[in-house]
């Protein structure tokens, strides 16, 4: 499974729209296994991501997606296994690394504004006690531009609409200027405007090099949005170029379904 | 003694002078620390703990056989700790919902310390008689030093909150997210967690352990009715808490034999359901006003909207056209036909009717796009 990975970032021709991919690994996972309570949701996962790519993570609710980010990201602890970035531990490589949590997973009614939230993107970089001066203000303003949700910013959270809290969440991590940016769903719930306003903000982050992993349903607008892709359910069915994994065979393998939604081209 | 008389005499009167300033810092400690209770949703944790700590004040007694209120609130500083660590580790290696646990530990130590009380009671020792002030306290055993030591406290409290806002603050919205940015939150959580046991043991000798968790839960759930930023929320819930202190005492001195426990949290209780109607953003009271005032407005909007639909057949807007027109579209009335002509939105001339240029440009910018604007 591992040198046919390896296979295919040599055998990818960078194409004009992605950098080329240099072979440094972003993110790398070692026998990953993760369990709630006894049955494991997660079972051995070997995993490389390839820096500078836009993946898309596929597979049916309940598949380990959230479970397999929270676990790269040390939310969770796993049973088994090792996650390194860029070589060395997770512990060592936070300041790399970007979240965006599914949105359902906070209560929105907390008592603070949209732009409070976006601020909590430089805590990390300020560390314990120290408090955001105007720099990280200005940074976190720049942020909500982006997302276009300046007009926001004064706006109590419970008053955004989903989109709007969706938008604020990517803001957040676009703060925090990270090379690795994980996201869990950031399409959830939106309408086709934001949807393309996201991607495009995604497309900028691999054009600066970044490297950008998206738990993703849709899998019509896979080919169109993302160069590669993690085939998910417990175990890791298949990872590489959408070109030359993303088909129905894959598909059937990972929802259990027959699959005819062949791709365009 | 009437009100007025208390409130004279409370600057001169020490013992009064006492318990006054005890319940008030008592009631602004725990107002705060319940803040973050409330928002983590976790009602059930002041109870837990204020349950957890009555066998740590009977063992004491059964160790020193002393009635010193110092030794016998570090008995309940003990096993309230060692209650509230026992529910951490429930819901972490057990999967139990946080409740369950809460619930377990709650009946669990609070049935131990009910055991050990009656041990005590049937002791022939002339000291067991006021452990029971415990369960639902007794405000005017009140000293100085107990004072100080509360005073202490919510220094102390205070100035942790401050140094670590920031931290408190991403942790109570995004406990993983604040993890993936580096900070310590099992630190964090246990520091907070650490000040709402020690502000509960301080209050167990004055509200006692069954309404304590009251003191934690009321000045929060009022103050959050009030605003939408968690350090107004914060200040507000100290205030609300020390106003009820205050104002409990002050009841319960001028009516005799009311014991001041109670009617601190009745007092507190009463800032909760005030707030809860009359809070202008949350209110009962003016989401039932905003609710009438919408339908009114959509009523008239209505009206003008199918008044716009008429005039716009018309290459002049500000076309005349008889008010009989109107009388088949429902929800039109006389009186909506005059709202529309004091909003300078039509003008009247007999039986006739006719849109404003205002009126018109208003009409027409109805429904199609939802304000963005803010502030
Ligand atoms: N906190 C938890 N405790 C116990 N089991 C859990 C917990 N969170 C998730 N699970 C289980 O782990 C499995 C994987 O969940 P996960 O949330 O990772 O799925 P997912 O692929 O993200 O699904 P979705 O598409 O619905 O978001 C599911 O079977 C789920 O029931
Ligand atoms: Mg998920």
């Amino acid at each position: 499974m591992k040198n046919k990975t390896e296979e295919n970032i040599n055998d990818s021709e960078p194409n004009k729209e992605t950098p080329a991919y240099s072979g440094v690994l972003a993110v790398k996972v070692d026998d990953l296994t993760v369990a709630y309570n006894y049955k494991p949701v997660l079972w051995d996962i070997d995993l490389e991501i390839p820096e500078g790519v836009l993946m898309a993570i596929v597979g049916p609710n309940g598949a380990g997606k959230s479970t397999l980010i929270k676990s790269i990201l040390s939310i969770l602890k796993p049973i088994a296994g090792s996650v390194t970035i860029y070589g060395k531990p997770y512990d060592k490589q936070r300041k790399l690394v970007a979240y965006v949590p599914q949105k359902g997973s906070v209560d929105w009614d907390f008592p603070t504004t949209a732009l409070d939230v976006v601020m909590m993107g430089t805590y990390g970089s300020l560390g314990w006690i120290k408090r955001p001066r105007q720099k990280e203000k200005k940074a976190a303003l720049e942020a909500l531009e982006k997302v276009g949700m300046l007009a926001f910013k004064s706006r109590q959270i419970s008053q955004l609409s989903g989109g709007q809290q969706q938008r604020i969440f990517l803001a957040r991590a676009l703060v925090q200027n990270a090379s690795i940016y994980f996201m869990d769903e950031p399409f959830q719930g939106v309408d086709a405007t934001t949807e393309i306003a996201i991607i495009n903000i995604l497309k900028e982050l691999r054009k600066a090099g970044k490297t950008v992993i998206v738990v993703h349903h849709d899998l019509q607008t896979v080919p169109e949005y993302f160069d590669w892709v993690t085939f998910l359910n417990v175990k890791k069915i298949a990872t590489g170029p959408v070109k030359d994994i993303f088909n129905d065979d894959n598909l059937t393998k990972t929802y259990g379904i027959n699959y005819k939604v062949s791709i365009q081209e | 003694m009437d009100i007025t008389e208390y409130f004279s005499l409370v600057f001169t009167d020490y013992t009064l002078r006492t318990i006054t300033l005890g319940t008030a810092l008592l009631g602004a400690v725990t107002g705060m620390l319940g803040s973050f209770a409330v928002l983590r949703k976790q009602s059930l944790l002041g109870d837990a703990i204020s349950h957890a700590a009555l066998p740590g004040i009977a063992i004491a007694f059964l160790i020193t056989g002393a009635k010193d209120s110092n030794i016998l609130l570090l008995g309940a500083l003990v096993s309230g700790l060692v209650g509230t660590f026992w529910i951490r580790a429930i819901i972490t290696k057990t999967h139990l919902k946080s409740d369950t646990a809460l619930g377990l530990i709650l009946s669990l130590f609070f049935g131990f310390g009910m055991l050990l009380l009656t041990f005590i009671q049937k002791q022939p020792n002339a000291n067991q008689a006021g452990l029971d002030k415990y369960l639902f306290g007794q405000a005017a055993t009140l000293v100085e030093s107990d004072v100080w030591m509360m005073a202490i406290v919510t220094g102390i409290c205070l100035f942790v909150l401050l140094l670590f806002w920031k931290e408190f603050k991403t942790l109570l919205f995004d406990a993983d997210y604040t993890k993936t940015l580096g900070f310590n939150t099992k630190f964090i959580d246990i520091l907070i967690t650490t000040f709402i046991v020690l502000a509960i043991v301080l209050g167990l000798q004055t509200v006692g352990v069954v309404l304590m968790s009251a003191m934690l839960l009321a000045p929060a759930a009022a103050a959050r009715q009030w605003t939408n930023s968690l350090a107004t929320m914060v200040f507000l819930a100290a205030i609300f808490g020390a106003f009820s202190g205050v104002f409990g005492t002050a009841i319960s001195a001028s009516q005799n034999n009311l014991s001041t426990g109670p009617v601190i949290v009745l007092v507190a209780a009463v800032f909760v359901v005030f707030s809860f109607i009359f809070s202008p953003s949350r209110g009962l009271l003016f989401k039932q006003i905003r609710f009438i005032k919408n339908r009114r407005d959509l009523e008239l909007h209505k009206t003008l909207a199918f008044m716009h639909h008429i005039a716009e057949t018309h290459e002049n807007i500000s076309h005349p056209h008889a008010i009989k027109l109107l009388n088949n579209f429902q929800g039109f009335t006389k009186k909506t036909l005059q709202k529309l002509v004091e909003k300078n939105y039509a003008t009247i001339d007999g039986s006739m009717w006719s849109l404003t240029d205002l009126g018109f440009e208003t009409a027409a910018n109805l429904y199609t796009k939802q304000s963005t604007e803010d502030e």
